[in-house]
């Protein structure tokens, strides 16, 4: 405790303690009505909406001060959103941080599930930016909660038709909805559809919380989520079909990152994590001789010519046991996946 | 008011009412979970664990409904003096506390809106003990199965025919406590 009034004197976790029960009512009819979104009085937090308000309202009333504390961005522990939030509750709530994910108690996150599977005792927390699956199809709020309330839910199916009949597929790869129980639609934050499967049985408490739309809602453990799809097209989740440079993980869900300004580009996992912990086992991808370094994240590309960039990619390329071919180097960004 | 009714409640509020919410979360996401708490010492009849669940979750902006043997004046001073939550008609109740015979008829508590499902009730049952017997337990929250020695099962059964509307309920009992959200389906015994 006193460590806590030495740093700054904030309140526990930051928030005052009306503001906490408020939010933990929430959080607990959340939890009662899996997949419903209730509202709740988002307050002003000392960082813009769009940066995670809504996750770390939420995980300010969840933390106690015994929790290890992950936060990431992009499956990424080491960008800014990430790092800024996970200091701001070293700082106002004294509590351990980790980058493991196995280590942590409470993880909130932008955009990713964690490759490693959560147990039972971890809470994770989701940054949302739109919390209602149907905002884009009708943009007044009183329909779509009339919507919700009367289960009508064709509108989302029409939508993936339509999908269908544009692309052949259902193009939707991001912020794939779900039904939860049977019952309610449901956006699962802007996770790539590749982490869909992750979100239902799964044994930990999974929070939503959407700052600047201010609503709350949840997954309690072991909840049924079914991705929308149809029989003749059925669901599946996606990945870059490539294996991680670094790792050289197959299953993971991949990142590409472009490494010089004539195409080359290489495809590593986002959760960092994950990729460290399987190169510190021993597993080497294509890419993988700098070993030690971190793993490279869009820093390359910024002034003088990618003069650095191209020095990582032919430095990768020449100490890789098996030569690279096409694939990184010669192929001059005619990569399928390059823009769209 | 008496010198009792300003004594019992969080020592450090922050904290205790942290982990007190953290126990409360998972009794509720894990229906049929048995959890303890600790921290509020209130007077009697109530038990230590509704005590805990009225200083974590109740302020002056939910109205308390106390029934039976909860509604004295000792229990009314300790929620004025700690909580300050309006005391108020079962019908209009945020939070209801008492024993389950004193809550009945339950049908009386408000259960939300088909577009506002969560404007609804939530229950303090006290017990007289809790154990994971009795009724089976399937549902979100639930892998398998589990069991908890329910007052009784048609009215979870037919609230949970309700769903999304419902109430839900904690049931404390000493220092512990234990949820049945109105998603928990109940075995017919």
């Amino acid at each position: 405790m006193t460590e806590q009034l030495d740093a700054g004197a904030y309140n526990f976790a930051y928030l005052d303690e009306q503001t906490k029960r408020m939010i933990r009512r929430a959080i607990l009819k959340a939890i009662a009505v899996p997949g419903y979104q209730v509202p709740f009085a988002s307050r002003e937090m000392p960082m813009p909406y769009g940066w995670g308000t809504g996750g770390v309202q939420v995980t300010a009333a969840c933390l106690v001060p015994e929790d290890r504390l992950k936060v990431i961005d992009q499956g990424a522990d080491d960008t800014t959103n990430a790092v800024s939030i996970r200091r701001f509750f070293q700082r106002t709530a004294g509590v351990a941080t980790t980058e493991a994910t196995a280590e942590a108690t409470v993880i909130q996150t932008r955009h990713r599930i964690p490759e490693t599977p959560l147990k039972a005792g971890q809470i994770l927390v989701y940054q949302v930016p739109i919390p209602e699956p149907l905002r884009f199809l009708e943009p007044r709020e009183t329909e779509t909660r009339k919507m919700h309330a009367l289960e009508e839910y064709g509108l989302m199916h029409v939508k993936l038709y339509e999908d269908i009949a544009r692309h052949g597929q259902i193009a939707t790869s991001y912020a794939y909805p779900v039904r939860v129980e049977g019952r309610y639609v449901m956006d699962p934050s802007p996770i790539p559809k590749f982490d869909n499967p992750k979100l239902g049985n799964n044994p930990a408490i999974q929070l939503f919380g959407a700052g600047r739309e201010q609503r709350i809602y949840a997954l309690p453990p072991w909840s049924r989520v079914e991705s929308l799809d149809f029989d003749d097209h059925p669901f599946r989740p996606s990945k870059a079909p490539h294996r991680c440079d670094l790792c050289g993980a197959g299953h993971s869900y991949l990142d590409e990152v472009i490494t010089d300004d004539a195409g080359g580009r290489m495809f590593v996992c986002s959760d960092t994590d994950f990729c460290a912990g399987r190169r510190a086992r021993g597993h080497r991808g294509r890419l993988a001789a700098e070993a030690s370094a971190p793993p490279p994240h869009p820093s390359p590309t910024r002034g003088e010519g990618g003069a650095p960039s191209d020095g990582l990619a032919q430095g990768g390329a020449a100490l890789a046991s098996p030569p690279p071919r096409g694939e990184g180097l010669g192929a001059g960004g005619a990569g399928p996946e390059g823009t769209a | 008011m008496t010198a009792h009714a300003l004594q019992g409640g969080f020592a450090e509020a922050p904290v205790q009412s942290a982990r007190a919410f953290r126990e409360i979360l998972e009794a509720m996401a894990r229906p049929g979970t048995i959890r303890r708490v600790a921290g509020a010492e209130p007077p009697s009849p109530l038990s230590v664990a509704a005590g805990v669940a009225l200083l974590t979750l109740c302020d002056p902006t939910t109205g308390l409904h106390l029934a039976g043997a909860a509604d004295c004046p000792a229990v009314r001073d300790w929620v004025a003096f700690h909580i300050g939550a309006p005391l108020v008609a079962a019908e209009v109740a945020d939070f209801a506390l008492g024993t389950w015979e004193a809550l009945q008829p339950v049908s009386r508590f408000r259960i939300g809106q088909p577009d506002y499902p969560d404007r609804s009730a939530t229950l303090i049952v006290e017990s007289e003990r809790l154990v994971n017997h009795g009724p089976a337990l399937t549902g979100p929250g639930i892998e398998t199965a589990t069991w908890l020695n329910l007052p009784e099962t048609a009215a979870f059964r037919a609230n949970r025919a309700l769903f999304p509307l419902g109430f839900d309920c904690l049931f404390t009992a000493g220092d512990r406590i234990a949820g049945l959200p109105r998603s928990t389906r109940v075995e017919k015994i």
